[in-house]
Order: C-alpha cells, then structure tokens, then sequence
C-alpha cells in the first residue's frame, strides 16, 4: 500500500511538471500531429489499402497511435537520466520510500501523460478523416491497449534512462533503437511490399502486432502484414499481450535493480 | 552519545582507464575511495569533514547515508546500522549535497510539498511543513516561482530546506557552500549556525578550513580515504602555526625587516625571491600594528603587508608534506560502473 502511495506522489510530480511547463505537452504531441499530416496528405493517396471503401486515414490512424506510445520510452529515459544527473535521485534514494516508488511513479507518470498525448491526436485523427467503425466499448479497449503497451515500453526507458545518466546520450539511444522498429512494421505501409526477411520481422514485431490489434479494435481488418502468414499477424491481440507480458516480466525487476543500485556519482 | 559512527570504513571504485584500448585486465584500475575511515560525531555536535577535491567527502557522506555500500568497515547513525537496517536509517536523516536536487521545472512550494508527502505527511500537514520552512529560510517570496529561476543561494536554501521536512536527528551537508559567491556563503553560514542552535547534530563537508571553522566543534582532516588530523579547529591551526606576517619590500631592506620582524616573532623566514619576510604571530592583528609602526620608525616602506590566516592548502602542507592538490579520485568516480 505504501508503495503505492509513494508511486502516486511521483507520478503526480510529472502531472505538475505538464501544469508548470505545458510546453512539454505541445512538444510531445506536435511530431505525431506532423505525421498525421505528412502520411495523410503527401504519402498516403499513393499507398493503396487493399480494402473496398476503406480509406488509408483508418488504417493509419492506429499506426500513429502506436508509434507515439512507442517513444513514450523516450520521455521515461530523458526524465530519469536527467532526475539522475540533477541529484534528484539521490535524494529520493535517501528517504524512507519504498524502493519501487520512484521508477513505478516514473512509468505511471508517462501513462497519465499518453492518456492526454491520446486524447489530442485523436481528435487531430478525427479532423483528417479517422472513424472508428467498431462499439464504444470496443474504442476504449483499443486505447486501453496502446496505454498498456506504452507503461510496458516505459520499463525500457527506465532501465536505459537509469543505465546511460545522461539525458542527450538516453535521448539519442532510445531514438536509434525504436524509430526503425517502427517504421520496419506494418505501421505506415503493407509489409508485402518489403523483402521477404524484413516481411518476417515486421510481422514478428510487437510494433505490427499492437498495430494491428488496434486496427481490430477499431473495426478494421489488418490486411497490411498478413503475406507470411504467421502466427503474431493471425493473433494479434493475443500476441501483443504476450510481448507487453514479457517486456514488463523481464524489465521491470531489472529497473527495480538498477534503481536501488544506481548512483548519481 | 554518538550520533554517527563511522569503523574503519573501505570502498574501492573500479575504474575503466582511458586512452587504453587493449581489453586485458590492466585496463581497469582500482581507485580506493575510502581506506580504512573511521570518524564519530557526538550527538548535538557538528563535525567538519575537511579535505580537497578527491579525498573521500562524498563517498564517506555517501556510505552513511545509506546511498553506497561500503566494501569492507560498519557504520551507524543515531544507533542504527547503516548497512544492515537502511530503511531506518533513512527515517532520522537529511542530506543535502553539492548540488540543489530538487524538481527544477516544479516552484519551491511543489518541491516540498512533495517531499513531505512522501515523508507520508498527510496533505494539509504537509502544506504547513512547507509553508513553514519557506518562511524559515526567506523564500516565501519565491515560494510560486519555478527553481530554475532561483539564484545559486536560494538553490542551495531550498534544497536544505527539503532535507529537513522532518526535523532529522543528523543532518549531512555535502560541501553546502561550494560554488557561492561570498554573499551567498555569509547566507548559507548563517542558516547553518542557527540549525546548530536548535540542537542538530551535524555532519559537514568542505574544502575551507575557514568555514569549518565557522561551523563545526570538531575538524576531521581527511586524504586518500583516511582521516590525517583530528581536533577543533584552534588546535589545527596551532599544528599549522596559526596566523602569519607577510612583509614584502624592495631587496635592499629585507635584512632590516627580518631584525624588525624577529622582535615580534621567534622565527622568521626569508624569501629572497619574491622579497618576503614571513613570520608565524599568535597576537593576530596586535602584531601587525607593531611591525607597521615598526617600519615607520625605520622609514621602510612595504610593498605588501599582512596577515595571513592558514588555508587548507596549508593544513595539508603541515599535516602531510604535499599540498592539497585537487587528485583525481572523484572526478575519476563519476565513470564507476
């Protein structure tokens, strides 16, 4: 219970911090905004959806989602390494809190950030055209799943924020690794188009899987990653939940570890 | 009783070399931190920590605050074993370091708000905790204004201030001063000394025998992990001779000098260099205005004159023959793992 309510304290610090600075919250919604519009309007007339009467918006739209709750990492790192740099968490070391609270809070933190990061491109979505073709219901078990798979890829960003202690270097780190995994998905373009082996990673990707777990919850087929005919692009819900299993069985402990261990100098 | 005590404390830092490409096991050189440290505060008490850059400050404030884990030695603050039992340790304690770790983009008001939160002060105990100490160190005004805009001083208020939401039995300070203006130290010594009053026991750390001085009942002279001296700060100085009378004038009348100066002191020393004559004096500025009426009588008029109080520089010459050279432990620390 305790624990809890440490973790509720930090996580309400980075609430504050976005009361204090809302320029972090345009900052982290204004790129995803951008390629709303660029795969919209520049590339998207020329990518054909394979579906009758689906327009490319539908099946993009999930694809944004996805990928901006992907970067969430980014942000968990950056704060982290810099809270790390700062001294902050040496501070928080050396009060009587539980020894999960910080990184906890941190991951919590950026959940609650997406919710609102979410909730503003989905109406960018709706302005250019997405229209979610499935129940309420169904709607908001779609956005509970991107929430769960960002906290879950929050744990890499704590584990590296904590690792690298410096904001640039956690900045650059997390880009190089997730940028290419999302874009060697089914995100933004069929995967029937790429190599045979790139078409193998894409559709073993837990970037195409959430991807098109998402599409599902939103009422669209996800024809977009389905030519090897493999087990994640058949069962994508399910898929999904095993990798966001294993991201936080294997990170989360690790975090939790280098927490305790970790030293600002 | 003793408030904080530290046995024969050791802590070795693995350090990845630089510049050395081969992989073989030479290339990780160990850099022993803390060599066999032991040091007691008594209870009520403010022990100075003073030592140069690299000495072992941090890493000892480090150990008794629960944040590293020494290699070898005990250590216990108010009666608890910092080793075995840090969760307890952490109840009765402050820190505050070099530098202001508080959540910059956040006001002074949020920051401890937060910190007395998670001290599990219920939210309107908590206010008034914070309201409390922004009031206790001047900073009501800036109380809504984000920490980035405080000046280096109020940085440093603020962060002391979050190290005693609860009122800890013993308080660390991590080189408090370091990195302010002269303004700002008279400031920061200021809110020192009347914590000391209210009956704190404190541990302080710092590379000015001056302020060491100022705050601390007891020194603790510290090099390559070890504690060299230990004493108030009237015995160091007399270890290092106290107060000295610097005269420097034109090369021809520094032999008259030195027979002036002989009258006051009982040893002189002549530097033929820099055109000094230098004496240790223990009636400070009485025995300055002797040597200038002295050398107005004689008609020499000095190029330089003064008293000069001793530095940490000089401790170290006295205590260990080399001077307090900044070495590279600490900033070869900040690379450990």
């Amino acid at each position: 219970m305790s624990a809890l309510h440490d973790a509720l304290i930090i996580m309400k610090r980075q609430l504050l911090q976005l009361v204090r600075i809302p320029e972090v919250l345009i900052f982290s919604t204004i790129q995803p905004v951008m390629f709303v519009l660029l795969f919209r309007f520049v590339f998207g007339g020329s990518i054909s959806t394979g579906l009758e009467g689906v327009d490319y918006v539908q099946l993009l739209m999930p694809g944004i989602f996805v990928q901006t709750v992907a970067f969430t990492l980014a942000g968990t790192a950056v704060g982290l390494a810099e809270d790390m740099e700062k001294g902050l968490i040496d501070r928080f070391r050396s009060l009587p809190i539980s020894r999960s609270a910080v990184v906890v809070g941190r991951a919590l933190g950026d959940s609650a950030l997406n919710v609102v990061v979410l909730f503003v491109m989905g109406i960018a979505g709706y302005l250019v055209g997405w229209r979610p073709s499935s129940s309420p219901l169904s709607i908001l078990a779609g956005f509970l799943f991107l929430l769960l798979f960002g906290f879950s890829m929050s744990w890499i960003g704590v584990l590296v924020g904590l690792s690298v202690r410096q904001a640039r270097v956690a900045n650059t780190v997390v880009f190089l690794a997730v940028f290419p995994l999302t874009f060697l998905s089914n995100a933004f373009a069929p995967t029937t188009g790429m190599p045979k082996a790139l078409q193998y990673f894409a559709e073993w990707n837990p970037v195409s899987t959430v991807v098109a777990g998402c599409r599902e919850f939103f009422g669209v087929i996800n024809l977009f990653g389905v030519t090897a005919q493999s087990f994640p692009s058949r069962e994508p819900i399910f898929m999904s939940l095993v990798y966001m299993a294993l991201l936080m069985a294997v990170f989360i402990p690790l975090s939790v570890r280098k927490y305790k261990r970790s030293s600002s100098r | 009783m003793k408030s904080v005590i530290a046995k024969e404390l050791v802590k070795n830092y693995r350090v990845k070399s630089v510049g050395k490409k081969s992989k073989d096991a030479d290339s990780k050189k160990i850099v022993r931190a803390l060599d066999s440290l032991s040091l007691e505060v008594e209870e009520g008490t403010v022990l100075g920590v003073l030592g140069p850059n690299g000495a072992g400050k941090t890493t000892t404030v480090r150990v008794l605050t629960t944040l590293l884990k020494p290699d070898s030695g005990s250590a216990f603050v108010g009666g608890i074993d910092v080793i075995k039992n840090p969760h307890e340790v952490r109840k009765i304690i402050g820190l505050s370091g070099q530098y202001a770790a508080v959540d910059e983009t956040l006001t002074g008001w949020d920051n401890l708000v937060m910190f007395a939160r998670l001290h599990r002060m219920k939210p309107a105990a908590a206010t008034k905790r914070a309201e409390e100490l922004l009031e206790q160190f001047s900073l009501t005004d800036a109380a809504r204004r984000p920490i980035k805009t405080y000046s280096g001083g109020m940085r440093r208020r603020i962060d002391l201030a979050a190290s005693l939401i609860v009122r800890p039995k013993v308080l660390f300070l991590d080189e408090p001063t370091t990195g302010l203006d002269p303004r700002g130290r008279q400031e920061m010594w200021g809110v020192i000394n009347s914590l000391v009053d209210s009956g704190v026991t404190l541990l302080l750390t710092t590379q000015y025998l001056e302020e060491a001085d100022q705050l601390a009942d007891e020194i603790a002279v510290i090099d390559h992990g070890r504690v060299i001296a230990r004493g108030s700060a009237d015995e160091l100085k007399r270890q290092v001779g106290g107060e000295r009378l610097e005269i420097v004038v034109e090369a021809e009348h520094l032999d008259a000098v030195r027979e002036i100066v002989a009258r006051i002191s009982h040893s002189v020393i002549i530097d033929r260099d820099l055109r000094q004559v230098s004496a240790p004096v223990s009636t400070g500025t009485k025995a300055l205005i002797e040597a200038v009426k002295a050398l107005d009588d004689a008609q020499i008029h000095p190029l330089d004159l003064g008293l000069k109080r001793p530095s940490l520089d000089d401790v170290f010459l006295a205590l260990t023959g080399h001077s307090a050279e900044e070495n590279e432990t600490e900033t070869l620390m900040k690379e450990e793992r």
